[in-house]
Protein backbone atom coordinates (compact mmCIF):
# COMPACT_ATOMS: atom_id res chain seq x y z
CA UNK A 1 0.00 0.00 0.00
CA UNK A 2 2.66 2.69 1.23
CA UNK A 3 4.49 1.28 -2.29
CA UNK A 4 1.57 2.10 -3.97
CA UNK A 5 1.04 5.51 -2.54
CA UNK A 6 4.96 6.05 -3.21
CA UNK A 7 4.20 5.78 -7.28
CA UNK A 8 1.10 7.17 -6.77
CA UNK A 9 2.93 10.40 -5.35
CA UNK A 10 5.73 10.62 -8.14
CA UNK A 11 3.18 10.20 -10.58
CA UNK A 12 1.48 13.19 -9.28
CA UNK A 13 4.70 15.32 -9.28
CA UNK A 14 5.50 14.47 -12.81
CA UNK A 15 1.57 15.61 -14.22
CA UNK A 16 2.66 18.50 -12.17
CA UNK A 17 5.74 19.59 -13.90
CA UNK A 18 4.34 18.30 -17.42
CA UNK A 19 1.21 20.92 -16.62
CA UNK A 20 3.28 23.45 -15.85
CA UNK A 21 5.11 22.93 -18.90
CA UNK A 22 2.29 22.24 -21.43
CA UNK A 23 -0.22 24.74 -20.53
CA UNK A 24 0.68 27.80 -21.68
CA UNK A 25 -2.57 29.67 -20.47
CA UNK A 26 -2.71 28.91 -17.07
CA UNK A 27 -1.47 31.79 -16.08
CA UNK A 28 -2.91 31.86 -12.33
CA UNK A 29 -2.30 35.56 -11.51
CA UNK A 30 -4.89 38.61 -11.76
CA UNK A 31 -6.26 40.81 -14.22
CA UNK A 32 -6.96 40.10 -17.64
CA UNK A 33 -5.50 38.32 -19.97
CA UNK A 34 -2.55 40.44 -21.91
CA UNK A 35 -2.31 40.91 -25.86
CA UNK A 36 0.14 39.81 -27.68
CA UNK A 37 1.82 42.90 -28.30
CA UNK A 38 5.07 44.42 -29.78
CA UNK A 39 6.88 47.12 -27.31
CA UNK A 40 9.92 48.20 -27.74
CA UNK A 41 12.46 49.62 -24.96
CA UNK A 42 13.54 53.25 -25.57
CA UNK A 43 17.81 52.59 -24.85
CA UNK A 44 18.80 55.81 -26.09
CA UNK A 45 18.65 57.87 -22.80
CA UNK A 46 19.97 54.31 -20.53
CA UNK A 47 23.37 53.84 -19.61
CA UNK A 48 25.63 50.62 -17.89
CA UNK A 49 23.27 47.92 -16.87
CA UNK A 50 20.16 49.38 -17.55
CA UNK A 51 20.82 49.89 -21.10
CA UNK A 52 22.22 46.11 -21.03
CA UNK A 53 19.26 45.02 -19.49
CA UNK A 54 16.72 47.13 -22.16
CA UNK A 55 18.91 45.76 -25.08
CA UNK A 56 18.04 41.94 -23.96
CA UNK A 57 14.54 42.61 -23.69
CA UNK A 58 14.36 44.14 -27.69
CA UNK A 59 16.60 41.53 -28.82
CA UNK A 60 15.57 38.17 -27.13
CA UNK A 61 11.94 38.24 -24.92
CA UNK A 62 12.92 34.32 -24.53
CA UNK A 63 16.35 35.19 -23.27
CA UNK A 64 14.70 38.36 -21.47
CA UNK A 65 11.86 35.85 -19.57
CA UNK A 66 14.54 32.83 -18.74
CA UNK A 67 16.70 35.25 -17.11
CA UNK A 68 13.90 36.90 -15.46
CA UNK A 69 12.33 33.57 -13.96
CA UNK A 70 16.09 33.05 -12.45
CA UNK A 71 16.98 36.57 -11.05
CA UNK A 72 13.35 36.77 -9.55
CA UNK A 73 14.00 33.74 -7.02
CA UNK A 74 17.61 34.48 -6.73
CA UNK A 75 16.79 38.16 -5.70
CA UNK A 76 13.74 36.71 -3.57
CA UNK A 77 16.59 34.87 -1.62
CA UNK A 78 19.38 37.05 -1.02
CA UNK A 79 16.73 39.49 0.21
CA UNK A 80 14.95 36.47 2.76
CA UNK A 81 18.25 35.43 3.99
CA UNK A 82 19.50 38.88 4.36
CA UNK A 83 15.80 39.82 6.63
CA UNK A 84 16.53 36.37 8.20
CA UNK A 85 19.74 37.60 9.34
CA UNK A 86 18.25 41.01 10.43
CA UNK A 87 15.77 39.11 12.48
CA UNK A 88 17.90 36.47 14.15
CA UNK A 89 20.08 39.24 15.47
CA UNK A 90 17.24 41.21 16.82
CA UNK A 91 16.79 38.11 18.78
CA UNK A 92 13.71 36.53 17.27
CA UNK A 93 13.27 32.71 16.72
CA UNK A 94 12.44 32.08 13.64
CA UNK A 95 12.65 28.19 13.75
CA UNK A 96 9.54 27.38 15.74
CA UNK A 97 6.48 28.57 16.37
CA UNK A 98 5.01 26.86 20.11
CA UNK A 99 1.06 27.01 18.95
CA UNK A 100 -0.40 24.52 16.83
CA UNK A 101 -4.01 25.56 17.50
CA UNK A 102 -6.80 26.14 14.56
CA UNK B 1 18.61 72.99 -7.26
CA UNK B 2 15.49 71.58 -5.99
CA UNK B 3 15.25 69.38 -8.66
CA UNK B 4 18.26 68.19 -8.01
CA UNK B 5 17.87 67.48 -4.33
CA UNK B 6 14.45 65.29 -5.79
CA UNK B 7 15.76 63.37 -8.65
CA UNK B 8 17.45 60.86 -6.90
CA UNK B 9 13.50 59.83 -5.81
CA UNK B 10 12.86 59.11 -9.11
CA UNK B 11 14.00 55.88 -10.97
CA UNK B 12 13.95 55.33 -14.79
CA UNK B 13 11.78 51.87 -15.84
CA UNK B 14 14.24 50.61 -18.74
CA UNK B 15 11.62 48.73 -20.31
CA UNK B 16 8.46 51.08 -19.96
CA UNK B 17 10.38 54.45 -20.46
CA UNK B 18 8.54 55.58 -17.38
CA UNK B 19 10.00 57.32 -14.26
CA UNK B 20 8.62 56.29 -10.97
CA UNK B 21 8.97 57.51 -7.84
CA UNK B 22 11.36 54.46 -6.05
CA UNK B 23 10.23 55.01 -2.34
CA UNK B 24 6.31 54.29 -2.93
CA UNK B 25 7.11 51.01 -4.42
CA UNK B 26 9.45 50.43 -1.57
CA UNK B 27 6.53 51.30 0.98
CA UNK B 28 3.79 49.24 -0.79
CA UNK B 29 6.18 46.10 -1.13
CA UNK B 30 6.32 46.47 2.72
CA UNK B 31 2.44 46.49 2.89
CA UNK B 32 1.63 43.87 0.44
CA UNK B 33 4.42 41.80 2.03
CA UNK B 34 3.19 42.38 5.56
CA UNK B 35 -0.22 41.24 4.25
CA UNK B 36 1.18 38.60 2.08
CA UNK B 37 3.16 36.27 4.69
CA UNK B 38 0.37 37.29 7.24
CA UNK B 39 -2.69 35.78 4.97
CA UNK B 40 -1.45 33.48 2.34
CA UNK B 41 -2.17 35.29 -1.08
CA UNK B 42 -0.43 36.95 -3.44
CA UNK B 43 -2.80 40.59 -3.07
CA UNK B 44 -2.77 41.61 -6.37
CA UNK B 45 -6.20 43.14 -6.01
CA UNK B 46 -3.93 45.05 -3.17
CA UNK B 47 -1.09 46.00 -5.47
CA UNK B 48 -2.98 47.04 -9.02
CA UNK B 49 -4.44 50.33 -7.48
CA UNK B 50 -0.97 50.83 -5.70
CA UNK B 51 0.96 50.48 -9.23
CA UNK B 52 -1.45 52.99 -10.79
CA UNK B 53 -1.30 55.69 -8.50
CA UNK B 54 2.80 55.68 -8.65
CA UNK B 55 1.82 55.92 -12.59
CA UNK B 56 2.82 52.81 -13.89
CA UNK B 57 1.48 51.82 -17.13
CA UNK B 58 -1.55 49.49 -16.41
CA UNK B 59 0.20 47.45 -19.39
CA UNK B 60 2.79 46.59 -17.28
CA UNK B 61 1.19 46.48 -13.54
CA UNK B 62 0.24 43.03 -14.19
CA UNK B 63 2.83 41.30 -14.82
CA UNK B 64 5.37 43.30 -12.98
CA UNK B 65 3.01 42.48 -9.57
CA UNK B 66 3.05 38.64 -10.48
CA UNK B 67 6.96 39.06 -10.76
CA UNK B 68 7.45 40.79 -7.40
CA UNK B 69 4.64 38.36 -5.99
CA UNK B 70 6.97 35.19 -6.80
CA UNK B 71 9.85 36.51 -5.02
CA UNK B 72 7.86 37.81 -2.20
CA UNK B 73 5.77 34.48 -1.46
CA UNK B 74 9.67 32.31 -2.27
CA UNK B 75 10.41 34.99 1.16
CA UNK B 76 7.20 33.84 3.22
CA UNK B 77 7.38 30.54 1.79
CA UNK B 78 11.01 30.01 3.40
CA UNK B 79 10.06 31.18 6.54
CA UNK B 80 6.87 29.70 6.79
CA UNK B 81 8.57 26.03 6.04
CA UNK B 82 10.90 27.09 8.80
CA UNK B 83 7.55 27.01 11.28
CA UNK B 84 6.32 24.05 10.34
CA UNK B 85 3.25 25.56 8.58
CA UNK B 86 4.07 24.46 4.94
CA UNK B 87 2.59 20.80 3.78
CA UNK B 88 4.22 20.42 0.87
CA UNK B 89 2.48 17.27 -0.30
CA UNK B 90 -0.38 19.01 -0.05
CA UNK B 91 0.54 22.20 -2.00
CA UNK B 92 1.91 19.54 -4.67
CA UNK B 93 -1.31 17.71 -4.96
CA UNK B 94 -3.57 20.85 -4.77
CA UNK B 95 -1.27 22.38 -8.14
CA UNK B 96 -2.66 20.08 -10.59
CA UNK B 97 -5.99 20.72 -9.82
CA UNK B 98 -5.74 24.43 -9.47
CA UNK B 99 -4.04 24.42 -13.29
CA UNK B 100 -6.26 22.77 -14.66
CA UNK B 101 -9.56 24.01 -13.02
CA UNK B 102 -7.82 27.43 -13.82
CA UNK B 103 -7.38 26.23 -17.42
CA UNK B 104 -10.66 24.93 -18.07
CA UNK B 105 -12.11 28.38 -16.19
CA UNK B 106 -10.26 30.60 -18.12
CA UNK B 107 -11.09 28.62 -21.67
CA UNK B 108 -15.11 29.00 -20.28
CA UNK B 109 -14.64 32.44 -20.01
CA UNK B 110 -13.53 33.15 -23.49
CA UNK B 111 -15.69 31.46 -24.94
CA UNK B 112 -18.49 33.16 -22.95
CA UNK B 113 -16.85 36.62 -23.90
CA UNK B 114 -17.65 35.49 -27.74
CA UNK B 115 -21.16 35.18 -26.76
CA UNK B 116 -21.31 38.77 -25.00
CA UNK B 117 -19.89 41.34 -22.65
CA UNK B 118 -19.47 39.22 -19.48
CA UNK B 119 -17.93 41.43 -17.39
CA UNK B 120 -20.59 42.47 -15.21
CA UNK B 121 -22.15 39.27 -14.50
CA UNK B 122 -17.81 38.24 -13.71
CA UNK B 123 -17.72 41.67 -11.37
CA UNK B 124 -21.06 40.79 -9.76
CA UNK B 125 -20.41 36.71 -9.49
CA UNK B 126 -17.00 38.04 -7.67
CA UNK B 127 -18.99 40.26 -5.37
CA UNK B 128 -21.24 37.13 -4.53
CA UNK B 129 -17.99 34.97 -3.58
CA UNK B 130 -16.47 37.57 -1.70
CA UNK B 131 -19.84 37.93 0.02
CA UNK B 132 -20.00 34.18 0.67
CA UNK B 133 -15.82 34.08 2.27
CA UNK B 134 -16.89 36.68 4.29
CA UNK B 135 -20.26 34.86 5.77
CA UNK B 136 -18.58 31.81 5.86
CA UNK B 137 -15.72 33.64 8.13
CA UNK B 138 -17.50 35.33 10.71
CA UNK B 139 -20.17 32.78 11.05
CA UNK B 140 -17.17 30.61 11.83
CA UNK B 141 -15.76 33.13 14.19
CA UNK B 142 -19.15 33.00 16.15
CA UNK B 143 -19.79 29.67 16.28
CA UNK B 144 -16.30 28.89 17.49
CA UNK B 145 -16.83 31.82 19.98
CA UNK B 146 -20.42 30.49 21.18
CA UNK B 147 -18.60 27.21 22.10
CA UNK B 148 -15.69 28.18 23.88
CA UNK B 149 -18.84 30.25 26.07
CA UNK B 150 -20.72 27.18 26.96
CA UNK B 151 -17.90 24.78 27.55
CA UNK B 152 -16.71 28.15 30.00
CA UNK B 153 -20.18 28.02 31.13
CA UNK B 154 -20.07 24.30 32.02
CA UNK B 155 -16.82 24.89 33.56
CA UNK B 156 -14.54 23.07 30.76
CA UNK B 157 -11.23 23.82 29.49
CA UNK B 158 -11.39 25.57 25.87
CA UNK B 159 -10.21 23.00 23.36
CA UNK B 160 -7.63 25.05 21.21
CA UNK B 161 -7.94 22.75 18.49
CA UNK B 162 -12.02 23.00 18.30
CA UNK B 163 -13.78 25.00 14.81
CA UNK B 164 -16.89 26.70 14.76
CA UNK B 165 -17.57 25.47 11.04
CA UNK B 166 -16.70 22.20 10.38
CA UNK B 167 -17.84 20.83 7.20
CA UNK B 168 -14.52 19.41 6.70
CA UNK B 169 -15.22 16.78 9.25
CA UNK B 170 -18.40 15.26 6.49
CA UNK B 171 -15.91 15.09 3.64
CA UNK B 172 -13.35 13.31 5.64
CA UNK B 173 -16.09 10.71 5.90
CA UNK B 174 -16.13 10.22 1.93
CA UNK B 175 -13.70 7.13 1.28
CA UNK B 176 -12.87 6.93 -2.24
CA UNK B 177 -9.11 5.32 -2.89
CA UNK B 178 -6.41 6.48 -3.02
CA UNK B 179 -6.38 7.72 0.38
CA UNK B 180 -3.96 10.22 1.47
CA UNK B 181 -2.40 11.33 4.64
CA UNK B 182 -1.12 14.67 4.78
CA UNK B 183 1.45 14.42 8.07
CA UNK B 184 2.12 18.61 8.44
CA UNK B 185 -1.95 19.50 8.12
CA UNK B 186 -2.62 16.61 9.99
CA UNK B 187 -5.63 15.09 7.84
CA UNK B 188 -6.27 11.66 6.43
CA UNK B 189 -8.97 12.41 3.29
CA UNK B 190 -9.34 10.93 -0.43
CA UNK B 191 -7.07 12.58 -2.57
CA UNK B 192 -10.02 13.15 -4.47
CA UNK B 193 -10.81 15.90 -1.94
CA UNK B 194 -7.82 18.04 -2.23
CA UNK B 195 -7.90 17.58 -5.88
CA UNK B 196 -11.83 18.43 -6.16
CA UNK B 197 -11.19 22.07 -4.15
CA UNK B 198 -8.65 22.79 -5.77
CA UNK B 199 -9.83 22.04 -9.27
CA UNK B 200 -12.94 23.94 -7.76
CA UNK B 201 -10.76 27.18 -6.35
CA UNK B 202 -8.63 27.29 -9.67
CA UNK B 203 -11.80 27.45 -12.20
CA UNK B 204 -13.59 30.17 -9.94
CA UNK B 205 -10.13 32.06 -10.39
CA UNK B 206 -9.86 31.06 -13.84
CA UNK B 207 -13.44 32.63 -14.50
CA UNK B 208 -12.94 35.90 -12.33
CA UNK B 209 -9.40 36.85 -13.96
CA UNK B 210 -7.86 36.19 -10.21
CA UNK B 211 -4.84 34.66 -8.58
CA UNK B 212 -7.07 32.73 -6.60
CA UNK B 213 -4.94 32.74 -3.01
CA UNK B 214 -8.11 34.67 -1.49
CA UNK B 215 -10.51 31.61 -2.25
CA UNK B 216 -8.11 29.17 -2.04
CA UNK B 217 -7.22 30.01 1.45
CA UNK B 218 -10.81 29.82 2.70
CA UNK B 219 -11.09 26.27 1.25
CA UNK B 220 -8.13 25.12 2.70
CA UNK B 221 -9.58 26.01 5.67
CA UNK B 222 -13.38 24.99 5.69
CA UNK B 223 -13.41 22.04 3.04
CA UNK B 224 -10.19 20.41 3.75
CA UNK B 225 -10.03 20.98 7.28
CA UNK B 226 -6.44 22.72 7.66
CA UNK B 227 -4.95 24.37 10.64
CA UNK B 228 -5.15 28.43 10.01
CA UNK B 229 -1.06 28.55 9.67
CA UNK B 230 -0.41 25.68 7.91
CA UNK B 231 -3.52 27.25 5.16
CA UNK B 232 -1.72 30.39 5.27
CA UNK B 233 1.72 28.43 4.45
CA UNK B 234 0.78 26.07 1.72
CA UNK B 235 -1.21 28.59 0.10
CA UNK B 236 2.09 30.71 -0.33
CA UNK B 237 3.75 27.84 -1.39
CA UNK B 238 1.59 27.50 -4.72
CA UNK B 239 0.97 31.10 -4.85
CA UNK B 240 5.51 30.70 -5.54
CA UNK B 241 4.80 28.28 -8.23
CA UNK B 242 2.14 29.74 -10.37
CA UNK B 243 3.66 33.28 -9.54
CA UNK B 244 7.02 31.85 -11.29
CA UNK B 245 5.16 30.58 -13.79
CA UNK B 246 3.01 33.14 -14.71
CA UNK B 247 5.80 35.98 -14.60
CA UNK B 248 7.42 33.48 -17.33
CA UNK B 249 4.40 34.09 -19.75
CA UNK B 250 3.68 37.93 -19.08
CA UNK B 251 6.97 38.73 -19.52
CA UNK B 252 6.99 36.68 -22.53
CA UNK B 253 4.42 38.84 -23.89
CA UNK B 254 6.38 41.65 -22.61
CA UNK B 255 4.76 42.57 -20.00
CA UNK B 256 7.07 42.61 -16.96
CA UNK B 257 9.70 45.77 -15.58
CA UNK B 258 11.63 43.32 -13.58
CA UNK B 259 13.74 46.68 -12.21
CA UNK B 260 10.10 47.57 -10.10
CA UNK B 261 9.68 44.37 -9.68
CA UNK B 262 13.10 44.03 -7.60
CA UNK B 263 12.45 47.42 -5.72
CA UNK B 264 9.04 46.13 -4.78
CA UNK B 265 10.86 43.37 -3.08
CA UNK B 266 13.30 45.30 -1.12
CA UNK B 267 10.35 46.37 0.73
CA UNK B 268 8.55 42.94 0.36
CA UNK B 269 11.22 40.90 1.90
CA UNK B 270 10.97 42.95 5.14
CA UNK B 271 7.33 42.76 4.82
CA UNK B 272 7.02 39.21 4.33
CA UNK B 273 9.08 38.41 7.27
CA UNK B 274 7.14 40.61 9.46
CA UNK B 275 3.56 39.07 8.45
CA UNK B 276 5.04 35.88 8.25
CA UNK B 277 6.69 36.15 12.25
CA UNK B 278 3.88 37.63 13.37
CA UNK B 279 2.08 34.38 12.45
CA UNK B 280 3.80 32.98 15.36
CA UNK B 281 2.39 35.87 18.14
CA UNK B 282 -1.20 35.62 16.45
CA UNK B 283 -3.38 33.02 17.21
CA UNK B 284 -5.17 31.25 14.17
CA UNK B 285 -8.50 32.97 14.90
CA UNK B 286 -7.25 36.25 15.09
CA UNK B 287 -5.71 35.78 11.55
CA UNK B 288 -9.36 34.37 10.36
CA UNK B 289 -10.92 37.63 11.87
CA UNK B 290 -8.39 40.07 9.72
CA UNK B 291 -8.90 37.41 6.52
CA UNK B 292 -12.39 38.51 6.93
CA UNK B 293 -12.09 42.00 7.26
CA UNK B 294 -9.87 42.14 4.27
CA UNK B 295 -12.67 40.11 2.15
CA UNK B 296 -14.99 42.88 3.27
CA UNK B 297 -12.47 45.54 2.25
CA UNK B 298 -11.97 44.37 -1.52
CA UNK B 299 -15.65 43.67 -1.80
CA UNK B 300 -16.46 47.32 -1.35
CA UNK B 301 -13.88 48.28 -3.17
CA UNK B 302 -15.12 46.37 -6.34
CA UNK B 303 -18.61 47.91 -5.76
CA UNK B 304 -17.37 51.52 -5.59
CA UNK B 305 -15.55 50.36 -9.26
CA UNK B 306 -18.95 48.80 -10.64
CA UNK B 307 -20.51 51.97 -9.12
CA UNK B 308 -17.97 54.07 -11.52
CA UNK B 309 -19.31 52.09 -14.15
CA UNK B 310 -22.68 52.65 -13.94
CA UNK B 311 -23.58 55.87 -12.74
CA UNK B 312 -20.57 58.29 -15.04
CA UNK B 313 -21.24 61.84 -13.30
CA UNK B 314 -19.07 60.65 -10.20
CA UNK B 315 -16.75 58.20 -11.96
CA UNK B 316 -13.52 60.05 -10.87
CA UNK B 317 -14.56 60.38 -7.14
CA UNK B 318 -16.09 56.54 -6.94
CA UNK B 319 -12.60 55.18 -9.08
CA UNK B 320 -10.50 56.94 -6.26
CA UNK B 321 -12.74 55.88 -3.60
CA UNK B 322 -12.01 52.68 -4.28
CA UNK B 323 -8.07 53.04 -4.25
CA UNK B 324 -8.17 54.84 -1.51
CA UNK B 325 -10.12 52.57 0.47
CA UNK B 326 -7.62 49.69 -0.94
CA UNK B 327 -4.57 51.37 0.44
CA UNK B 328 -6.32 52.56 4.04
CA UNK B 329 -6.86 49.09 4.27
CA UNK B 330 -3.33 47.87 3.03
CA UNK B 331 -1.84 50.21 5.63
CA UNK B 332 -4.13 49.75 8.58
CA UNK B 333 -3.97 45.94 8.40
CA UNK B 334 0.04 46.37 7.89
CA UNK B 335 0.09 48.82 11.15
CA UNK B 336 -1.97 45.78 12.82
CA UNK B 337 0.28 43.26 11.85
CA UNK B 338 3.44 45.31 12.67
CA UNK B 339 2.52 45.76 16.23
CA UNK B 340 1.40 42.60 16.83
CA UNK B 341 4.73 41.53 15.84
CA UNK B 342 7.03 43.79 18.02
CA UNK B 343 4.92 43.16 20.87
CA UNK B 344 5.29 39.67 20.27
CA UNK B 345 8.82 39.77 19.67
CA UNK B 346 9.58 41.78 22.45
CA UNK B 347 7.72 39.54 25.11
CA UNK B 348 9.79 36.68 23.58
CA UNK B 349 13.14 38.51 23.54
CA UNK B 350 12.55 39.57 27.16
CA UNK B 351 11.56 36.05 28.04
CA UNK B 352 14.81 34.68 26.91
CA UNK B 353 16.75 37.28 28.93
CA UNK B 354 15.18 36.12 32.11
Amino acid sequence: MEEMMKVIGIKIRVFVLMLCMLLPEAVLAAGEKADLVVIVADTRGLTGILKAWGTLYNESHLYFSLLTIVLIPVIGLVFGTVADIVMRTIGIDLEHRELSEH
Amino acid sequence: MEDIFMDWLYVLMPISGVTIFWPGLVILGVGVGIIGGFFGMGGAWMVTPGLNILGFPMAFAIGTDIAHMAGKSLISTMRHGKFGNVDYKLGLIMLVGTVVGFEVGAQMIMWLERLGNVEMVVRLLYLVLLGLIAWMVFSDVSKKMRKDREARARGQEIDKLSTGIEWHKTLHKIKIPPMITLEVAGITCTAWLPIGISFFTGWLAGILGIGGGLIRMPALLYLLGCPTHVAVGTDLFEVMISGLYGAFTYTMKGRTELMAAVIMLIGAAVGAQIGTVATKYIKGYGIRIAFGLAVVGCALSIILKLLAKEIPTYKALLNNSSTVLVLGLVSAMSLYITVKMIQGARAEVAAKKK
